[in-house]
């Protein structure tokens, strides 16, 4: 990652399981510092009206994804991250609107 | 089994080599949703990570002007209320973030931008709030404006946009209603309350209508965001929804819309309602509204008061991370 | 299920985290059992009502300045716990102590010489590290005493007993957590982490010798060793257990006189009271 400072926490993909009898379902990220900060943070955050009864949370750079279309020699990397999270893309301050 | 996750062709469609703009093209065509790892244009990309940060934003710096009266809400059910009303709104600010971050942004990098000037927020939070019968104002008009633009967003094309906003619709009704009622409350008080309701009533319409952003004339991204499907109406349509739906609303609590223009047209089956100091619209997303200054200023503090904290957690989980890999035990 | 099965799925009645709508006195007998004494549990409800919705205004104070944003949703969640026991705690106190008060009449219109609370609790906020080593103190101490509440001869004060537990269980591990990050994150944390021990250190005697929940079965002297050894625990896991260092020392030393159970506070309660009555008191006739 490019541009990050030394107090910036990792980003962790957050799955709930919203209730017995269901797969747990990809709901979100957030920053955390450490494993057990993400399950507390997605507690808070992404279960705070009571929506789930299991919260796993994983750091997204481990996570490893198919890329969209595997056949297509412009996607090379295809064992990828989950998102093509380049920080990703540095955009240029003198863009416009950005 | 196929993984790959791009949206198989249309019926018809002669196989040939995989062409990602035509394919971009042909999910924006067929009303699907464009997710993280597809192939989209910059310009796509740029759109929506401006938009949403900007919308992330936004409701983070929109918990400021209610945020100011939790410490002194009324009543423990109001204070009890308004707490958890600020605290979903830093839980939408979370949700858009992390749909940004699925763009390739990186959340402290928009937090920079935000601290240092360099991308806007919604411009109604730049207004003060002036007595406890502005937190019931802002939940009916400035939540009630959010839900007209956000419920179409709930369809948008990009997948993870789409998603946070079907989360924070379904939280936003609660703060609308919980405004309204407030307001209903307040409207069955002592007069000095009904003047309380009306000022603030008359404070906030204005900015409120300006929240849709200028008109359509003036909106020149609107037809390629509309194009795109990022955007599914226009900032005059949802403008029109959103007073057609206040006015009854108004009416039923007994305030005055500070509009003399503001009168029902039946031929055109939406009320007519008079034009926004667009002026002054300019002036505040410029940085020169009431409270610009303040309202960063109060972020920015957070955001550099906490770098001692943030630094701790990350160094004390560098440091577990080293010791569970060294197998020693903490 | 597409979008709008999910905006529409009529679960619009889904209401906000901590506004308190399952109600945890939903079938509990109200009436107060006549081998209760009603004076001694009034005070306990009060007490324990003041110390959360003094903790709860506290918090509020972070509300648009936390750490991270993420940290926002916490400290709301545990003020919001806090303000949800201090509203139960004193519509039981309004309906054993004669008056039959509501909740609003003891937060908005005593003043602070009619409070309760340790003041521990009405300290300034301070930095997070002092937030932090604060709501541990207080939620360690706060979940031994509602244990043993759970089995007051009070059916209602048991209930609240029994909803606080768990919601203190993760007040405590979130200020455990933290505490051992700040105490072993960076020089500056730790140094932050032991000054708030420092000016925590004086106030904790009144804590530890506090008696309003004793004839309720809340046995001050089991409450101050579980308190005690709790948080020598924590304390040794962010090495803050070095000689010399206040938590170290117990609670003998320099400990402040007096005792906001009855009444004597810090110059700081006032103004944290004027901000949280001046809506309702400049409008006594208003309803909100």
């Amino acid at each position: 990652m490019s541009a990050t400072n030394k107090g910036d926490w990792p980003l962790y993909e957050v799955f709930v399981r919203g209730k017995r009898g269901l797969n747990h379902v990809h709901v979100g990220s957030l920053r955390a510092a450490d494993d057990e900060m993400a399950l507390r943070h997605a507690r808070d955050l992404y279960t705070r009206r009571k929506e789930g009864v299991s919260i796993w949370a994983v750091r997204s750079d481990t996570i490893a994804a198919s890329a969209p279309d595997e056949k297509d020699p412009f996607f090379a990397p295809s064992g990828d991250k989950v998102y093509r999270h380049p920080t990703f893309y540095d955009i240029p301050d003198d863009v416009p609107h950005m | 089994m196929d993984i790959t996750d791009h949206p198989a062709p249309a019926p018809g469609t002669p196989p040939g080599p995989y062409d990602p703009e035509a394919a971009f093209e042909d999910t924006i065509a067929r009303d699907q949703r464009i997710e993280p790892r597809d192939w989209m244009p910059d310009a796509y990309r740029a759109t929506l990570v401006r938009q949403i940060a900007q919308h992330a934003h936004s409701e983070i710096i929109g918990m400021q002007p209610e945020g100011e009266w939790i410490t002194k809400a009324p009543s423990l059910r109001r204070k009890a209320i308004l707490f958890a009303k600020v605290q979903d709104e830093a839980g939408h600010g979370l949700y858009l973030y992390s749909a940004a971050e699925t763009l390739g942004a990186d959340r402290a990098d928009l937090t920079r931008r935000l601290i240092d000037g360099r991308q806007k927020y919604s411009s109604i939070f730049n207004y003060p709030t002036r007595t406890f019968a502005d937190v019931g104002v802002i939940g009916w008009f400035v939540d009630g404006a959010a839900i007209c633009n956000q419920v179409p967003l709930c369809r948008t094309s990009y997948g993870p946009y789409g998603r946070a906003m079907v989360r924070v619709c379904k939280e936003e009704s609660f703060h609308q209603r919980q405004g309204y009622e407030l307001l209903l409350t307040m409207m069955r008080g002592t007069d000095e309350q009904r003047a309380m309701v009306q000022d603030a009533v008359d404070r906030w319409w204005w900015p409120s209508l300006m929240m849709f952003g200028p008109p359509d004339a003036d909106s020149p991204n609107s037809a390629r965001s509309m194009a795109w499907r990022i955007k599914r109406h226009s900032n005059d349509q949802l403008r029109q929804r959103f007073v057609d739906m206040t006015v009854p609303q108004a009416e039923k609590l007994g305030v005055t819309l500070p509009d003399p223009e503001l009168r029902w047209n039946g031929e055109r089956g939406h009320h007519d309602f008079g034009t926004p100091d667009w002026e002054e619209l300019k002036r505040v997303v410029s940085g020169d509204g009431p409270c610009n200054a303040e309202r960063i200023a109060r972020r920015r503090a957070a955001h550099e008061e906490g770098a001692w904290v943030r630094e701790a957690a990350a160094s004390y989980a560098a440091e577990q991370a080293v010791r569970t890999r060294d197998g020693v035990t903490a | 299920m597409t979008d709008e099965d999910l905006y529409v799925d009529g679960d619009s009645a889904r209401w906000a985290f901590g506004t308190g709508f399952t109600d945890p006195l939903h079938g509990v007998d109200q009436a107060v059992p006549e081998s209760v004494d009603a004076e001694g549990l009034a005070a306990c409800c009060l007490a324990l009502g003041d110390d959360a919705l003094v903790s709860a205004q506290r918090l509020a104070e972070w509300c648009t300045r936390a750490p991270e944003l993420e940290e926002e949703l916490a400290l709301a969640n545990i003020g919001l716990d806090l303000l949800g026991q201090a509203r139960l705690l004193y519509s039981r106190a309004g309906q054993v102590d004669g008056t039959g008060r509501g909740e609003d009449a003891y937060a908005y219109f005593r003043d602070a010489d009619d409070f309760r609370n340790v003041r521990l609790a009405e300290l300034p906020c301070g930095d997070f590290a002092f937030t932090v080593a604060r709501l541990l103190v207080l939620s360690v101490w706060r979940l031994a005493v509602c244990e043993a509440l759970t089995a007051a001869p009070d059916p209602v004060l048991s209930a609240i007993a029994a909803k606080s537990v768990k919601e203190l269980a993760y007040h405590r591990r979130y200020a455990a957590e933290w505490a051992v990050r700040l105490g072993g994150g960076t020089a500056e944390s730790a140094g932050r982490m032991r000054a708030a021990w420092d000016a925590l250190a004086p106030w904790l005697d009144e804590l530890l010798t506090d008696r309003t929940a004793e004839r309720l079965g809340a046995h001050p002297s089991a409450v101050a060793a579980r308190t005690r050894a709790e948080l020598s625990h924590v304390l040794a896991g962010a090495g803050l257990n070095r000689p010399g260092d206040a938590a170290s020392r117990g609670t003998s030393a320099s400990s402040m006189p007096g005792s906001g159970r009855d009444g004597a506070h810090t110059p700081q309660l006032a103004p944290l009271l004027a901000e949280l009555q001046s809506v309702a008191r400049a409008h006594p006739d208003a309803s909100w």
